[in-house]
């Protein structure tokens, strides 16, 4: 790999032949091929892993606190913006005799430019009407406009030709050779130091803006180092990632870190690792297919790690969201069957002790329990069936239309109808709720109220007389019809 | 803008620029609680404006120690920005506040404050404790870690609003109610002496709403003075002892007993200040 | 230099390019979504590799189709990002076109590297060429690029005008046109369609780092400039035009001062752009920093005449000599202010003939004497209302009444005359002189 490049950055002369060229056809060649670059790779292979590696490390420890400040397409301008301070560093050190083409001086004009975009933005959105998007848009579109025109005019320059520059545009990270390595190493040990020196200050920042202001930390300087530190692992991003992907290392490792805990550190140092292996895993595969532009390889490793952490993520997963909405549902159906039963028995039968209900073996007809919710057949059936699993009502074997609730279904059910209307009387005394509405209100709670709730209900209703008895209904139960 | 003052006193023929400059008279300030040297809390000539047009107009104020103060007025009166003028949150256009008779960035530690609750992203990946932990950020200070004891401390803020059992859990798995809880703890762990609340009654449970009357009791019991920005007039006497009615000027403020009665209330509510609010849009250039 | 036929086409092409980018980017500016512009215009990447690794042409229908797809799974996948994985929408825009721009470079390495279709044509574009590449229009020889953006140009024209109505109000508030009967939703994702229509259609010529600045920075200056939808969606389309057409004119002149051919045309259009808009963030005539610096001043020294009236109105009401003057001296000292201010002040006065300077030094004349009357009418009123309304003691009244005066329009002098019935004297036992106006 980088024979090709003819860059001037290539010292180490690898002889790591043409083999990588996504010329591996057979699986079990390329499954050894990437671990043979993963864990041990030549020299050079070795410097474009571990600079990735250590910049994606480094972009998502940052990019956590840009994530939660609500920053994140800052990073974008900011990105942009780089490119006019390279192409003038490139025609300052070419007027200056130099080759124009040594990496610290460019990044030092990308740094500059990066910050000059930060506070254009900052200008923008504070002396007009105009939003910060709006102002981001410009700023990034402006600069990297001028930042094309500049490269037009360094491709006449006759000390040499932009295609050097170029890469910082999309990324090659095989020209990286080892100073580029230390200063990678460099800027990642700041970030580090920063974000756990200011952990608490920067969460605080980024969680209430008002309240650090009001105890005094300085949250315009805060912003400013955060979005220095930003720049910082940008402009070194440039060389392995390119500018216009440079972002995706600072917004997708923190947005996939997310999925997996609900607390900042976890948080930060997950993302840190979700980059570090988009930066390894990118930079092995792109090392056996150098026909395909290294920068795009990495973002998508990190997407694909996005991917996976939005639907299988342990906190804020798609999945173990449904998991839970799935779940309520069914406690939600099973509360409404044992409610509809219980209340089926009550519209018949005066008295509420277990022993008389069960006593007069009353069962309630699947026709009655249908019309007293908007449930299909279908549904009810298959309630049901979960109910009968759960032991709390049991069918008729031999009409399977009837339906009659255990002791236990007996007793749940009187607790809930008692929960529906302790919150019912309170939503009509309390809440000015008109009782004709207080029903659907009431359902939508009651499967959420807690014991501590309950207990609380009971107090504030004054309903010690007839502890624990079911209340009776505030309003008319409808559809209250039984065979 | 000319600092002449020849409405109060009458004007030599022969001007000159001492006998004109204005000499505010200390001695009649309205609204002096107890005669203490020191207030805790004290506002001086208090203009506060956005692009020109004033939201605060020339407030004056000194409130009494370890009283609960409601800062009452109609929406828009200028009630949150009151408190963030005092909090420096905001710019002032001018005027003095003082905390026992030294400006805010000087007694940060002896301020306590409590946020909106929309004012922040309940989704943030912090604890109940996390939050209340932030209270004692001032005095832990620049880099150092959250030690045990300032956990200790979180912790018992947190159990004084009822909160112990849900220290670990994530914030935005509270209710509306136990976030407001949790701010309340976090600015009691800020140990201050003047507490700002801003509109901590807004839409709580009933449960919650206890809570919060008796930490304000309780803060009043241990000598702290607590401002609070309050909406609901049914509840004003029977949680406050002094009151502030505000629509964009102090309609009036003093003890709950004098203050609090249906003309004040007329005037602060009664739609009768639309003129403030015109010569408001005047002075921003807004056209009529 | 010289202005051969071709920078005319070149212009001609920009000029299109940028019009309709900027006709839409209102829209984008007002909704505060201008990033969906950038987004889109990055993200169409993979869309037009796909059509081009289909069709084998770069100028096809597919592309469009493709291109418009991917604009609209851009919006989309954002929305499900935002929404299934509660990602912050900006945060989720991110993720979505940096992922499908990375998608479409690989696609376009991998599938037709060995065709003309490479990133930095689309980043960049090549109006330069544009021109050469020539079709036949009812025996028109017309550059392709120009017949095609005219297309679109018309296209978006007939999209705005059609919809002005349904655009403005799910701009303003999307709630509300829902409840209206107009499908806000339906309205953005005809938006981002034809955002990545006019992307696709534009890239070819002028590149996607250039369609972002022609949506984004027009508007931006046009809202600036206007309150009215209609005068900002005519002003950003002047102004688009504007930098297309010095933007090339930049391109090809001045790179020579510093020794240079020219240079990308695109890239000195965006340029120009942001130096126009430089210049109205400036100059705007009500919005701009310097009409707002000018208007601070012009207030303060209307202010400063009028306290220069009122002060003399007050001497004079004392009685203490017939007929009272101040020197400058006298002046300056009681109004606190610098020399320059009080000249200029002075001299205004004098020449509406508010002020006359005798030897005694400065006088009212009877134009001034009526103008002082109402200020310090105003003035009187206003303490009585404070006085009435609040609870300031009497020493507090008189500065605050000190400031408002000079916003007390007849009106509100009147109103307020109403809110204190009409008192004869304020709270200081001051007289207040009736009104001037009868």
């Amino acid at each position: 790999m980088g024979t090709a490049h003819g860059s001037p950055h290539i010292h180490v002369n690898n002889e790591m032949a043409g083999g990588f060229v996504g010329t591996a056809s057979e699986a079990e060649g390329a499954i050894q091929e990437f671990l043979e670059i993963a864990f041990v790779p030549e020299f050079h292979t070795m410097l474009v892993v571990l600079s990735t590696l250590i910049l994606g490390a480094a972009a998502g420890m940052i990019g956590t606190f840009l994530l939660l400040r609500k920053q994140s397409l800052m990073g974008d301008a900011l990105s942009h913006a780089t490119l006019p301070g390279i192409g003038i560093a490139f025609m300052v050190m070419v007027a200056f005799g130099g080759s124009g083409k040594n990496m610290p001086g460019l990044l030092i004009g990308a740094a500059v430019f990066g910050l000059v975009g930060a506070g254009s933005v900052l200008f923008i959105t504070r002396n007009t009407r105009l939003k910060s998007d709006a102002a981001l848009g410009i700023v990034l579109s402006v600069y990297f406009g001028l930042g094309v025109a500049l490269l037009g005019i360094i491709q006449q320059m006759p000390t040499g030709s932009a295609a050097g520059l170029n890469s910082f545009i999309y990324g090659k990270p095989s020209t990286v050779i080892i100073e580029d390595l230390y200063l990678i190493a460099g800027v990642a040990l700041a970030v580090t130091i920063v974000c756990t020196l200011l952990f608490k200050e920067l969460a605080l920042l980024c969680f209430d803006e008002c309240f650090a202001s009001a105890q005094g930390w300085p949250i315009t300087r805060l912003d400013a180092s955060m979005l220095a530190l930003a720049t910082a692992v940008l402009v070194i991003g440039l060389q392995a990632v390119g500018l216009i992907l440079v972002i995706a290392m600072l917004i997708i490792p923190p947005a996939a870190a997310r999925f997996w805990t609900e607390k900042l550190k976890p948080m930060m140092i997950g993302s840190a690792v979700i980059g570090a292996l988009s930066g390894w895993f990118g930079a092995v595969i792109s090392a056996m297919a150098t026909s395909l532009p290294a920068g795009a390889v990495i973002v998508l490793m990190a997407t694909t790690i996005f991917l996976f952490s939005m639907i299988f993520g342990s906190s804020r997963g798609i999945l173990k969201q449904a998991m839970g909405q799935y779940r309520l549902r069914r406690k939600i159906g099973h509360q409404h069957l044992l409610r509809a039963c219980y209340e089926s028995l009550e519209s018949r039968i005066e008295s509420v002790a277990d022993e008389v209900f069960l006593s007069k073996g009353s069962s309630v007809t699947f026709d009655s329990l249908l019309s007293k919710r908007s449930w299909s057949p279908k549904q009810l059936r298959r309630l049901i069936q979960r109910s009968t699993k759960s032991g709390d009502v049991t069918s008729h074997p031999s009409t399977e239309n009837e339906i009659r609730l255990t002791s236990q279904g007996l007793r749940e059910g009187a607790r809930l109808v008692r929960n529906h209307r302790l919150w019912e009387i309170y939503l009509i005394t309390h809440a000015d709720i008109a009782p004709s509405h207080v029903d659907r209100d009431a359902d939508q709670i009651e499967h959420v109220l807690d014991s501590d709730l309950i207990e609380r209900l009971e107090q504030l209703l004054d309903t010690h007389g007839a502890a624990k008895s079911v209340p009776a209904s505030p309003h008319e139960l409808n559809g209250g019809a039984v065979s | 803008m000319a600092k002449i003052d020849s409405d109060k006193e009458d004007v030599p023929v022969q001007l000159n620029a001492s006998s004109l400059a204005p000499a505010p008279d200390m001695s009649r300030r309205i609204a002096t609680g107890d005669e203490h040297p020191v207030c805790p809390l004290s506002i001086h000539d208090m203009t506060v404006a956005y692009h020109r047009k004033p939201v605060l107009w020339d407030i004056d104020l000194d409130m009494p120690e370890g009283k609960l103060i409601g800062i009452v007025g109609p929406n828009g009166a200028g009630k949150s920005t009151l408190i963030k003028a005092c909090l420096d949150l905001i710019p002032k256009a001018s005027g003095l506040v003082s905390y026992y008779g030294k400006p805010y960035s000087k007694q940060r530690g002896l301020v306590g404050y409590v946020p909106q609750r929309e004012s922040v992203d309940w989704d943030f990946p912090v604890s109940a404790l996390d939050v209340v932990a932030m209270g004692r950020y001032g005095k832990i200070g620049w880099c150092r870690p959250v030690s045990k004891a300032h956990k200790k401390a979180a912790f018992d803020a947190l159990d004084r609003v009822g909160l112990a059992d849900y220290a670990k859990r994530q914030i935005s798995q509270l209710s509306g109610g136990q976030q407001q809880r949790v701010f309340l703890a976090r600015a009691l762990a800020q140990e201050a002496k003047v507490y700002f609340m801003d509109e901590p009654f807004a839409a709580v449970d009933a449960a919650t709403e206890k809570a919060i009357v008796q930490i304000l009791h309780d803060l009043k019991s241990t000598g702290r003075t607590t401002l609070v920005v309050h909406h609901d007039l049914q509840t004003v006497r029977e949680y406050f002892d002094w009151v502030v009615l505000l629509n964009m000027r102090i309609v009036a403020a003093g003890p709950v007993e004098e203050v609090f009665s249906q003309e004040n209330l007329q005037k602060t509510y009664g739609g009768k200040l639309t003129l403030l609010d015109q010569a408001a849009q005047a002075m921003a250039g807004i056209k009529q | 230099m010289t202005w051969l036929e071709i920078d005319t086409w070149i212009v001609v092409i920009a000029i299109l390019c940028a019009v309709s980018c900027s006709l839409l980017g209102n829209f984008l500016v007002l909704r505060k979504m201008s990033m969906m512009g950038d987004a889109i215009s990055h993200a169409v990447l993979p869309g037009l590799a796909v059509a081009f690794i289909l069709t084998e042409t770069r100028a096809s229908f597919t592309m469009f189709v493709g291109a418009a797809i991917v604009g609209l799974l851009t919006a989309l996948f954002t929305q499900w990002v935002h929404s299934f994985g509660k990602v912050d929408g900006g945060a989720a825009m991110g993720v979505v076109f940096t992922s499908l721009f990375a998608i479409g470079l690989i696609l376009i390495k991998a599938g037709a590297d060995h065709v003309d279709l490479d990133a930095n044509c689309v980043l960049y574009g090549s109006i330069e060429l544009a021109p050469l590449d020539k079709i036949q229009i009812l025996g028109w020889d017309l550059p392709r690029a120009a017949f095609v953006m005219g297309l679109i140009l018309i296209l978006n024209m007939v999209f705005v005008g059609v919809f002005f109505k349904e655009l403005r109000i799910s701009s303003f508030d999307p709630d509300l046109a829902t409840t209206l009967g107009i499908n806000a939703q339906l309205m953005h994702y005809l938006l981002m369609a034809m955002v990545a229509i006019t992307t696709v259609a534009a890239f070819e010529a002028i590149g996607s780092i250039l369609v972002i600045a022609m949506l984004i920075v027009p508007a931006a200056a046009a809202h600036l400039l206007t309150d009215r939808l209609l005068h900002m969606i005519l002003a950003s389309a002047v102004f688009a035009a504007i930098s297309a057409g010095l933007g090339h004119l930049s391109a090809i002149t001045l790179p020579r001062i510093i020794g240079f051919e020219d240079t990308n045309t695109a890239g000195m259009i965006a340029t120009m752009s942001g130096v126009l808009f430089a210049f109205v963030v400036i100059l705007a005539p009500r919005y701009g920093i310097l009409s707002k610096a000018l208007h601070r001043l012009a207030l303060n020294l209307r202010i400063l005449r009028e306290d220069i009236l009122g002060l003399l109105y007050r001497v004079d009401e004392l009685k203490l000599v017939d007929r009272p003057a101040m020197t400058y001296r006298q002046l300056r000292e009681a109004l606190n202010t610098g020399p320059i201010q009080l000249q200029l002040a002075l001299r205004r006065l004098r020449r509406s003939g508010r002020l006359k300077v005798t030897s005694r030094g400065y006088e009212l004349e009877e134009p001034g004497r009526k103008r002082a009357q109402q200020i310090i009418r105003s003035h009187r009123l206003w303490e009585t209302y404070l006085a009435e309304h609040f609870a300031l003691p009497l020493d507090h009244i008189h500065a605050p009444a000190e400031r408002v005066e000079h916003f007390i329009d007849q009106q509100m002098q009147d109103d307020l005359a109403l809110e204190t019935s009409t008192p004869t004297s304020d709270p200081h036992g001051k007289v207040i002189p009736p009104t001037t106006n009868s």
